[in-house]
């Protein structure tokens, strides 16, 4: 058919249609159709999506303990002091998580007020860590030790000072928590899940603060 | 229409392996005046190879795109999986691009060997925005250098009192080679990234603040040839600009003996 | 079946209705997508004009400007641009390209409009997040878009900022404020692409509809996989580098600068008369920024890749060769992505162990690069191909490909590097292949899923001029940048003119920015086309290319919810074209399994 150079309305071919006479027999037209579910059904998507979240954080404190090793060999190196208090910290933080998981314990029974009592002390050794975190800083700083002192302190306050900045976020998501509870927001499976969820990040931000210190500390 | 489309395609993309060829075959890279010919001989032979493959899948780019155009009663092929045809051309491009790979690794080792025993030493270090060339003069010594002292009459902080400082040559944005002599320059900078570039003697090494980095090579050919600098250092950055000059061995000698005393 | 249908009215009820709910600060991945895309396409606008202004600059840098300096004071002074402007112009031209244009694009752009019809859900596993994401992309866009007008102008270390250069904040004045507002838009970008990077990847997981197996998934949505995984684990290398740099700036560490800075020929020094700075490294910098810097060079251009395997097999009519290899071609490249980056640092100092292996892993990543390739043209031959406007645009990425793919093994090879490195060589070689198969795969994706996005088709005559158009010009733009750089010019230079060696190239320049002008002007048509079509073009059916993929299945656009009724189910993988055995000359992915008269 003729026609002008940019034809725009010349509809694509029509579909082919089958041959006539061709021998006969059955062809399925498909690769075969296991069904596979499509979408990994089983697994919870928020779950997926937090554990992603996770190595991200991790890629960012692998990135960060690159460049403490590469750091490290510097000839301005100086040993920092532990403050004592750091390790109440670390202590609050851990027994935080902990008290999570009683409360979870609690609630598999469905023991709601009990629930209640364990987020609430878990709540408050939160508090607790990050208040320790910010007169760590001060201590150190009333001892000379400043941000920008020598890159072994650099280090110290750069490091907890993300990772508080990650347990602020998990502090939000932890006061979001006992509001939906107090609310009756959530269906029981669905607090079920909120916990396990919330738990696992808990939990993370325990082991990554145990990792910043032994980082820091241990090399 | 689609027809047209198609030869177009076709056409362009053939102009453009046209233009691109007979342009490659001119020689753009200045004129090679050191002994890193290898690094020229890579460059041609990875010339031909990928030359050689993007004149044939632009070929087949454009014959296909002309060829199998739509058509009343065309149909395509329902053709998709051949997995001989896959690994041929998968082992076949490893194949080529291990050679490529093994002879560029060999080239870098040579590149990045150790210098001669009897290489001059030169030092080079970049600042904004200009280069500061030193000799260490008859004793072979580069004096020391302390930054604290650094100053607008005395921009590398040259330590005058230091005895293999007495000695020292320094110039401004000149820099002298020995003709057929191996010369090590140790490039460094004072304050950000510079990067040491003789486009002639193919020749780039990045001046890295607290840090002094070694590269050897040999000029082979006398004249005047420019230095510039290859990373971006600020807003003089385009204005950094040597001369270098290749000169006999001997006059090279003669003339810092001299400027030491 | 029940279930989904309770979804789907349950969907419907849940519609927002307010215009603010359903188009400012909407969940709804389809909005979403068509903002990120309109405001990439505005900060490409932007990063277009920047380009523009070097490249005269390059070209006639001796002529009186002063027609200029009536419109950009600050940047020229009697007729003669500043080198701190120049300085600035590549700075900001490459960032906003890089990060907000072309990785916002076809990621942000098209993984949110077609990752939940393709992958068949009623939208992204996390929808606030979504929201969310694109309005901390708005703030990044707003806050480097201001960082022009703060003190000293807007940053000006490279797009690459290096320090001391960036970290030092007299070394160029683009370092004093600039580069602050610069870190700060980064960590805006990073955090939104953070986010969708989960949706994404949590939603080709978790949701794809009954039957849709990840081998039966349709290229497009293996590379927006890839992308989000490679974003994931890359980025963070960038954060932490950017929040180092920013106590660099602004507190007196020395993550980055090491002992014995002298500025302007006066030592750096602290309160106590000795160096401010010990001990930090500049290549610590290097490692972590093109630790990101790699894999994000892929996450531009993996989406065009998808893109145009989706298209090629939609307009050609003709099952996608090979796609198993295809696949694990676009996994091979992802995986290596990650330990190829210090083929950006050949010659900075590193030592020359690490050049080897880096050296390795580049010159292997042209293996799945040139099966891809070899797989198209399979795709291509014996193919009926129909020239519409997201065909050209699908052939001009592989050539592209081809031509920037190609110049990878001339700089990856350790030691031509040493020639090549910082010369135009390398900005050749990257805007063929990064740029240009980005731009052409956002092209050809918009011809192809406007239909999609507004329900109407784009226009077919101003299509194919814009294509030609832009063909043509972007390689002449940066096809002789090659021979340029063979010939030394260096990058980042604001008067190339000053070096003996360089002026014969000036004629070459010149060519160079008139191409680029014409390139640039040509970009009118589109944007006529674009905006003209979304109100006046031609209403789009339910799936005017006779395409497989389930986003083909809806109306033009899908409903709130995406599909009125049930979501379709999947038997097949989405290049069934021209079986002979087939009814149709395609067979689309819902369709139920087929038996027929066998017949080849």
């Amino acid at each position: 058919m003729a026609t002008d150079l940019f034809d725009a309305r010349a509809p694509l071919a029509p579909p082919v249609a089958a041959r006539a006479g061709a021998p006969v027999g059955p062809v399925v037209l498909d690769d075969d159709d296991r069904d596979d579910g499509g979408g990994g059904r089983a697994f919870d998507p928020a779950r997926f999506g937090l554990w992603a979240f996770l190595g991200t954080v991790t890629m960012l404190f692998i990135g960060f303990t690159s460049a403490y090793i590469v750091r490290r060999t510097a000839v301005d190196w100086r040993a920092l002091p532990v403050p004592h208090l750091l390790w109440w910290n670390t202590g609050a933080l851990v027994l935080s998580g902990l008290a999570v998981e009683a409360g979870r314990a609690r609630w598999r029974g469905r023991d709601r007020a009990s629930l209640v009592r364990w987020l609430g002390a878990a709540a408050l050794l939160a508090l607790g860590f990050a208040a320790g975190q910010f007169q760590a800083w001060r201590l150190l700083a009333a001892a000379g030790y400043f941000l920008a002192s020598n890159p072994h302190s650099s280090f110290f306050y750069l490091l907890s000072g993300v990772h508080l900045v990650h347990v602020g976020g998990g502090l939000v998501w932890f006061g979001l928590v006992c509001l939906r509870l107090r609310r009756g927001r959530r269906t029981e499976a669905g607090m079920d899940r909120e916990l396990s969820l919330f738990a696992t990040y808990w939990h993370f931000l325990a082991v990554l603060w145990v990792y910043v210190a032994v980082l820091i500390f241990g090399f | 229409m689609g027809k047209l489309q198609g030869l177009l395609f076709g056409l362009a993309t053939l102009v453009l392996v046209v233009t691109a060829t007979v342009l490659f075959t001119k020689d753009w890279l200045p004129p090679l005046m050191s002994d890193r010919v290898g690094i020229d001989h890579a460059i041609s032979i990875t010339l031909v190879v990928t030359g050689i493959v993007f004149i044939l899948t632009n070929l087949l780019l454009a014959w296909f795109g002309y060829r199998y155009q739509d058509q009343p009663g065309a149909r395509a092929a329902y053709w998709h999986d051949n997995p001989r045809l896959e690994w041929t051309w998968t082992l076949v491009t490893a194949g080529v691009l291990a050679v490529f790979l093994f002879n560029a690794l060999g080239l870098w080792a040579s590149v990045n060997a150790r210098p001669p025993a009897d290489a001059m030493l030169i030092e080079v270090t970049g600042q904004q925005f200009a280069w500061n060339v030193r000799y260490p003069g008859p004793d072979g010594v580069l004096g020391r250098t302390d930054h604290l002292i650094a100053s607008q009459e005395n921009p590398i902080g040259l330590v005058k009192d230091d005895p293999a400082a007495k000695d020292d040559l320094l110039l401004l944005n000149q820099l002298y080679l020995p003709l057929d002599k191996p010369v090590r320059v140790q490039v460094r900078s004072m304050d950000v990234i510079h990067s040491f570039f003789l486009p002639n003697f193919r020749v780039k090494q990045d001046a890295m603040p607290g840090m002094t980095i070694e590269i050897w090579f040999t000029a082979k050919q006398t004249g005047d040839f420019e230095i510039a600098c290859a990373e971006h250092c600020g807003l003089g950055h385009y204005r950094m600009r040597g001369q270098v000059h290749v000169v006999p061995a001997a006059e090279l000698d003669k003339a810092v003996t001299e400027a030491a005393q | 079946m029940a279930h989904s249908e309770a979804h789907a009215a349950e969907a419907h009820a849940h519609a927002p209705q307010a215009f603010i709910w359903r188009y400012v600060f909407s969940k709804d991945h389809k909005v979403i997508g068509i903002q990120y895309y309109v405001t990439a396409m505005m900060m490409a606008l932007i990063a277009g004009l920047l380009a523009m202004l070097i490249r005269v600059q390059l070209a006639w840098p001796e002529k009186d400007w002063s027609s200029l300096q009536k419109i950009i004071p600050a940047g020229y002074t009697s007729g003669v641009m500043n080198p701190e402007f120049y300085a600035m112009l590549f700075t900001m031209h490459g960032t906003i390209m890089v990060f907000f244009v072309l990785s916002t694009a076809p990621v942000s752009g098209f993984g949110n409009i077609l990752i939940p019809l393709q992958v068949g859900a009623r939208d992204m596993a996390f929808p606030f997040l979504n929201g969310l994401s694109f309005w901390t992309f708005f703030c990044g866009c707003v806050t480097i878009l201001y960082s022009f007008f703060v003190g000293a102008g807007a940053a000006a270390a490279g797009w690459t900022s290096y320090p001391p250069l960036s970290a030092l904040r007299g070394a160029v004045p683009g370092s004093d404020t600039g580069q602050t507002f610069w870190i700060v838009a980064m960590v805006f970008f990073i955090a939104s692409f953070t986010m969708g990077g989960l949706n994404f990847v949590t939603t080709i997981v978790n949701l794809r509809t009954k039957g849709l197996s990840m081998m039966r998934l349709p290229l497009t949505l293996w590379a927006m996989f890839l992308v989000a995984i490679l974003g994931l684990l890359a980025f963070p290398a960038l954060t932490g580098a950017s929040l180092m740099l920013l106590l660099d700036r602004h507190f007196g560490t020395s993550f980055f600068l090491p002992t014995g800075l002298v500025l302007n020929n006066a030592p750096i020094l602290g309160p106590d008369g000795q160096f401010l700075h010990k001990g930090g490294s500049p290549l610590l910098w290097q490692h972590l920024f093109w630790f990101l810097g790699h894999p994000e060079v892929y996450i531009l251009m993996l989406p065009a890749l998808g893109f145009t395997s989706d298209i090629l097999t939609t307009f050609c009519r003709k099952a996608l060769f090979g796609y198993k290899a295809m696949v694990g071609a676009m996994v091979a490249i992802a995986g290596l992505s990650f330990i190829v980056w210090g083929h950006h640092m050949f010659v900075s100092g590193m030592s020359p162990y690490l050049g080897m292996a880096f050296a390795v892993g580049t010159i292997l990543i042209a293996v799945p690069s040139a099966v891809k390739v070899f797989n198209w043209l399979a795709t291509l031959w014996n193919s009926r191909i129909q020239y519409k406007t997201p065909m050209l645009w699908a052939m001009g990425v592989v050539s592209l490909f081809i031509s920037g793919g190609l110049s990878g093994i001339w700089l990856g090879q350790s030691a031509p590097d040493i020639q090549f490195h910082d010369t135009f060589f390398v900005v050749a070689h990257f805007h063929l292949i990064m740029a240009g198969a980005a731009l052409f795969g956002v092209f050809g994706a918009t011809a192809m899923w406007f239909p999609k996005m507004f329900g109407r088709t784009m226009n077919e005559t101003l299509g194919k001029t814009h294509f030609w158009l832009t063909f043509v010009t972007y390689y002449g733009t940066f096809f002789p940048m090659h021979y340029i750089g063979l010939a030394g010019h260096m990058r980042r230079i604001y008067d190339p003119y000053q070096y003996a060696f360089l002026k014969p190239l000036q004629p070459i320049n010149e060519f160079i920015t008139v191409s680029a002008l014409i390139l640039g002007l040509s970009q009118i048509v589109f944007f006529v086309n674009f905006f003209w079509s979304a109100f006046k073009g031609q209403k789009a059916s339910e799936n005017p290319w006779n395409a497989n993929g389930l986003e083909w299945t809806t109306s033009s656009p899908p409903p709130h919810g995406n599909w009125p009724g049930a979501i379709p189910e999947v038997h097949r993988w989405p290049y069934e074209y021209s079986n002979p055995s087939a009814p149709t000359d395609h067979v689309m992915q819902h369709e139920p399994p087929m038996t027929v008269e066998a017949g080849h």
